[in-house]
């Protein structure tokens, strides 16, 4: 491939589309039918690299591939196809995938209907100048319908739906017929081939082989191996050693011109070299005004990971910082707690993000965690005029010399059948929401909600699913910081503060949290020597209080001669079962409790 | 002292509590039995002579041997290592008519206690324990027993599901109407690859908790206590010293005993190590190892002090006469356990309360460094 596409024959695009309404499926067909790997080297979900991608059914790194596509005009067109995250937590990236297209593939399965976060990326769709092709997905179910989903389109969304294609990516009904509309209803890309070298800076991640890999979408010029280049924002120089494409397999290419998208290498060893949103010129002949770029992604959910192991600290040390060489989202620094020892406090894009980042640490790096529970930052004015955000509710300063505390609130959007809204109203009642606004579309309700995020983070997405058996879907942004009533509620295991289990609470809440808490940490405590008293406390105003009794009995009924060696291996075991309690005072509390008792849901 | 155990591992039927080394076999060959055991005996005996002090024949079911098989092992333990007049000599029994009606020749034989698995006198309980007899039987055991031995014992098994306190204080005054001297009472214990051990998982019964337990150990203390069986070990009474097993004794004071038999275990003080030793468990094995190298050794190894300490204390503080504790527990964490209650000092010795008997692996885990204690605020 030495020849660069006329731009007139390149189209980018971009899917959206709500998890499980078979985005990836139908990627995996187009990239079938357009020749991009033989079926025998299809597996399912092709774009979804991550082996967690691929069990929670989820995109969470946007992925590029180019197809070649033949239309019935003869021409054979170049497609590039961004696959991209459908999460909420992941926004960030879908604004970067969607600013590197022209047009947007709007994908509803025609069993569901439209769910509230395809509404927020189809918005940013629309924001970034996109062509939009609807596109019903799954019309080979029994209970399709396609009438219904094209109504709720233009209803709820805005657009014309008149011609959406319907199609089934499962079954690879009238892929042919997108791909057309693909190449006719799309626009193509501008940019002057002529005009010096301008690409932007897509997403770049680390691989083990090619070192950091730069995903780029040109503007203008050409990207060539050999060229030095120049990072804008960075304000860095390094010389192209690779050109390539997926296709979704890595193939070399000579050069990417105008509109097209691929990546590039430049022996760059460390993602934080390379700025996401930044825009690469010529070293030699710079254009003059870099692109507008992107906004840096904020860290909106904080928990504190501690390795079960103390042992293991720097492992997970390690292990994150190599979940960071592909993922900028993620902060963290270490943090020292008396209860579990040296960890790290981390910042999340979200919750998702939040469990993701959890459970790769544990599947991929093998590591056994505590997490707290999750945070929010808070902006904390004191009464010396000082003002400092507020990460970790450990470092709440005293309330004698607390002025104000302001908390981020959301402004959540949450679509639901008719028949769970009485429910999810109540849900954001009790999590202190201000209703915005509440539409119908047939049987379906659209709820608008002001919630302060601390509320949010706890379990109030757990709830949402339960309370609607899982057919509510529950999208939000970032609002606003408003001052709130809000206090720290410590939890004391013998009189001893347990700071790990420390929390910031809305007062309103406090005391029923603070019950529910000493509730839960009862149960999971087991019987010591000795009475422990769990008390929940604002200040120093005890507000709940649960004791666990003294261990009454626990001596084996028969130890004769034939059973020492195995009651004294049974005992060396509970010791060594004792090592994987944290001692707290002169308490041991099993690591289970702590896990248990920070993921400890509403269970009224 | 010495103890000498042996362990008949054959059963008539397998009771689903149990955890112990037992086979079902419908024909025994005793003669081979018996050939296997004494050329054992030879093995142990060229390695270890220290005479003996006491002899139990536990199992399985070792009421099931032949008085003549009881008689030629005695025999050939008071010619290799000799032993004094007065010794006791404990066996096992069954309370079903075919075994009770053997007393009188394995007293013959040399026996002069036994001890009795009753475990409940009541027939539904029996059925739900699984034991092939019944009521009657086992009182006619007892009686029997009370006739013909000086000394002998019989256990009870408390704390069943559904049992009520109120039912086992009853049942248990009945039963000390039928004592002589000694019993043991053990709270039922569901032990791993048990047959009960899989119905519970299954949720066929509820086991009571840790607190009903607890209770019932408690009323068990007072009413034997009150009944001139005061407790000696965790689940021992009796009536004085000399009605308390020796043999079981010499357990508890971690003294040494030779274990011989498919899976017996024993603790050998050889040129000053203490050694422990397990025989392999399956007695078809057993005794084909024996026949071709004198042994069916699985392990023939010296402790090292940590872990004789360990076993000491493990053993010592479950007897209500206490212990010399070993110098390398700290004295700080003995004086905290007697301030909260679980230990008593006389003199030398450091004795366990009630509560500290009741709480014994708590105890013994703190001494040996594991939890930490403190009083409630």
């Amino acid at each position: 491939m030495s020849e660069t596409k006329p731009i007139n024959l390149i189209r980018n695009f971009a899917i959206i589309a709500h998890i499980d309404h078979g985005k990836s499926t139908l990627a995996d067909r187009l990239i079938q039918s357009c020749g991009g790997l033989e079926a025998r080297e299809m597996k399912e979900q092709v774009l979804d690299n991550m082996e967690l991608e691929r069990e929670r059914g989820i995109t969470i790194k946007a992925q590029t591939v180019r197809l070649s596509y033949t239309a019935k005009d003869g021409q054979t067109y170049q497609f590039n196809l961004m696959d991209t995250p459908g999460h909420v937590d992941f926004a960030y990236e879908v604004s970067r995938s969607l600013a590197s297209c022209e047009g947007s593939l709007l994908v509803v399965d025609a069993t569901q209907g439209v769910e509230a976060q395809t509404l927020a990326n189809v918005y940013q769709a629309i924001d970034n100048g996109h062509e939009i092709i609807p596109v019903i997905n799954k019309i080979d179910l029994p209970s399709a319908d396609v009438e219904r989903v094209k109504l709720q389109i233009e209803d709820v969304i805005g657009i014309d739906a008149s011609d959406a294609v319907p199609v089934s990516g499962k079954s690879g009904i009238n892929i042919d017929q997108l791909l057309e509309a693909i190449a006719t209803r799309l626009p193509p890309p501008k940019g002057d081939a002529s005009a010096t070298t301008k690409a932007l800076l897509v997403d770049s991640w680390y691989d083990s082989y090619l070192g950091v890999v730069i995903l780029v979408r040109v503007i203008d010029g050409y990207l060539k191996k050999g060229q030095k280049i120049r990072f804008m924002g960075a304000a860095t120089t390094r010389e192209i050693d690779r050109v390539g494409i997926f296709t979704p397999k890595h193939v070399i290419v000579d050069v990417l011109g105008p509109g097209e998208m691929g990546f590039i290498t430049a022996s760059i060893k460390d993602i934080q070299d390379t700025k996401v949103g930044d825009t690469i010129t010529d070293e030699r002949n710079p254009c003059a005004e870099p692109l507008s770029g992107f906004k840096p992604s904020v860290p909106m959910v904080f928990c504190s990971l501690f390795p079960a192991d103390s042992s293991e600290f720097e492992k997970l040390r390690e292990s994150l910082g190599k979940l960071k060489l592909n993922d900028a989202s993620l902060h963290y620094e270490a943090e020292s707690s008396q209860a579990l020892g040296m960890g790290f406090r981390c910042g999340f894009l979200g919750l998702l993000h939040m469990e993701i980042i959890q459970e790769r640490l544990d599947r991929e790096f093998d590591l056994d965690l505590i997490p707290t529970a999750p945070s929010v930052v808070y902006k904390v004015y004191t009464t010396n005029g000082e003002s400092k955000e507020l990460y970790n509710p450990v470092d709440m300063p005293d309330a004698s010399r607390l002025e104000k505390i302001e908390e981020p609130w959301i402004k959540a959007t949450i679509m639901t059948p008719d028949e769970y809204l009485g429910g999810l109203l109540q849900l954001c009642q009790e999590r202190r929401g201000e209703q915005i606004n509440l539409t119908y579309v047939g049987s379906r309700a659209m709820l608008e909600y002001l919630l302060p995020l601390n509320e949010v983070v706890f379990d109030f997405y757990d709830r949402l699913k339960s309370i609607s058996r899982g057919y509510a879907s529950f999208d939000y942004q970032l609002a606003e910081y408003r001052e709130g009533n809000l206090v720290k509620m410590d939890v004391l295991v013998n009189q001893e503060p347990v700071d790990a289990l420390a929390m910031v609470v809305h007062r309103s809440q406090a005391e029923r949290r603070g019950r529910q808490l000493c509730e839960r940490l009862k149960e999971l405590i087991p019987r010591q020597m000795f009475k422990i008293a769990i008390q929940a406390a604002i200040g120093g105003k005890i507000i709940a209080r649960e004791d666990i009794g003294a261990l009454r009995k626990d001596v084996t009924a028969k130890c004769y001669g034939g059973d020492i060696t195995r009651k004294r291996k049974l005992l060396d075991k509970q010791k060594e079962g004792k090592k994987k309690m944290r001692q707290y005072g002169n308490v041991d509390i099993p690591q289970s409790a702590f896990i248990a008792a920070l993921r400890m849901g509403d269970e009224n | 002292m010495t103890g000498f155990y042996i362990h008949w591992p054959f059963c008539a039927a397998k009771c689903p509590y149990c955890d112990f080394n037992v086979h079902l076999r419908e024909n025994i060959d005793q003669q081979q039995m018996l050939d296997t055991y004494i050329k054992e005996m030879e093995y142990v005996f060229a390695r270890y002579k220290t005479p003996v002090s006491s002899v139990f024949f536990g199992g399985g079911t070792p009421s099931l041997m032949s008085p003549q098989t009881v008689g030629a092992i005695i025999d050939k333990i008071q010619a290799l290592w000799g032993f004094k007049n007065d010794i006791e000599i404990t066996l096992e029994a069954n309370p079903n008519s075919s075994e009770a009606q053997k007393f009188a020749d394995f007293k013959q034989a040399g026996i002069n206690r036994v001890s009795i698995g009753v475990q409940s006198f009541n027939n539904e309980r029996l059925k739900f324990l699984g034991r092939i007899h019944d009521g009657d039987a086992a009182l006619k055991a007892v009686s029997s027993a009370a006739e013909i031995f000086d000394k002998f014992s019989f256990d009870l098994i408390y704390a069943t599901p559904k049992q009520s306190l109120d039912e086992w204080k009853t049942e248990l005054k009945q039963a000390l109407q039928f004592a002589k001297g000694h019993m043991s009472l053990y709270q039922l214990t569901i032990e791993k690859g048990t047959k009960f051990y899989l119905s519970e998982a299954r949720g066929d019964f509820v086991m009571p908790d840790e607190d009903t337990g607890a209770d019932f150990y408690e009323v068990t203390q007072e009413i034997m206590s009150a009944s001139g069986m005061p407790a000696y070990e965790v689940s021992n009474y009796a009536a004085n010293e000399d009605h308390q097993s020796a043999h079981n004794l010499n357990y508890w004071r971690y003294g040494d005993y030779i274990g011989i038999g498919p899976g017996a275990h024993g603790r050998l003080t050889v040129n000053g190590n203490k050694i422990a030793t397990r025989v392999h468990r399956a007695p078809d094995i057993w005794q084909q190892r024996i026949a071709e190298q004198g042994h069916a050794y699985e392990q023939w190894e010296s402790l090292n002090d940590e872990t004789q300490t360990h076993e000491k204390l493990m053993m010592g503080l479950r007897l209500v006469e206490g212990m010399k504790l070993p110098e390398t527990i700290a004295r700080t964490k003995i004086d905290t356990l007697c301030d909260e209650g679980f230990l008593l000092k006389d003199g030398e010795l450091v004795k366990p309360t009630r509560k500290g008997l009741a709480c014994h692996n708590a105890v013994v885990g703190y001494l040996l460094g594991g939890s930490n204690i403190h009083a409630a605020a």
